[in-house]
């Protein structure tokens, strides 16, 4: 293959793994579930857009084919599913009674584990403190 | 320069599974899985081609297709306790 074609798919697959794993990095470590939702978009529309788009541009390179179709296929149905999939949890966490971190709850509420994410649960447990800004919004 | 990009898919994959199985409500655990079986389509577009026969697309597809409407299922069922088969509606006639 040609050395341009082969350049633009290393550049490709390594901006996607970059985004793949900054993203899962950021799914560990975010506080909440609805920052959390924040970082997997970015796997689902960055990482697996770019890393799908170097194989396209890899299969491509042998002239049209249906590898190349399909892959395109994969893509926008992962574009098109990875909103409403997010969407959906973030209704069901907000119906389910999951409070929004936000700093100034963080700092009314006192002790905040960020790798847990203790600080919804604590905040839900004394519902009425007014100075939790955001903790009402549903 | 495709086992980079498998090594990188399941290195992430490994940190959701961290999540999966730390996360404090059921639906950090969702999100997860969700994640994860994103990350499971790429893992078979990249392993077809890292054997030369990309021919596993359409597992990726249907892996696609299936892995949503799990994940609408599952919600469903955490927010409502059922996945509202049978129940009884105003204008349902089952």
């Amino acid at each position: 293959m040609g050395d341009i074609v082969s350049v633009v798919v290393w550049v490709l697959l390594l901006s996607g793994a970059f985004f793949l794993v900054t993203g899962s990095l950021g799914m560990v470590r975010l506080p909440d579930v609805f920052t959390r939702m924040h970082a997997a978009g970015m796997v689902d529309t960055m990482g697996a857009g770019l890393t799908l788009a170097g194989l396209c541009v890899y299969s491509l390179h042998d002239g049209a084919n249906l590898v190349a179709v399909r892959l395109v296929l994969v893509l926008a149905f992962l574009w098109f599913t990875s909103p409403i999939a997010t969407h959906a949890v973030a209704k069901a966490a907000l119906s389910g009674g999951t409070t929004p971190y936000t700093v100034r709850g963080a700092e009314a509420g006192g002790e905040v584990d960020d790798r847990t994410g203790a600080a919804p649960e604590a905040a839900r447990k004394a519902p009425g403190d007014g100075e939790r800004g955001g903790g009402d919004t549903r | 320069m495709f086992a980079v990009a498998a090594a990188a898919v399941l290195v992430s994959m490994v940190l959701a599974m961290v999540r999966a199985a730390l996360g404090p409500t059921a639906y950090d655990r969702v999100l997860a899985l969700n994640n994860i079986g994103a990350k499971t389509v790429v893992l078979i577009a990249v392993l077809g081609f890292v054997n030369g026969r990309p021919d596993f697309l359409d597992l990726a597809l249907a892996y696609a297709l299936i892995n949503f409407i799990g994940t609408i299922a599952v919600l469903k069922y955490i927010e409502y306790g059922d996945l509202g088969v049978g129940t009884p509606r105003e204008t349902g006639t089952e």
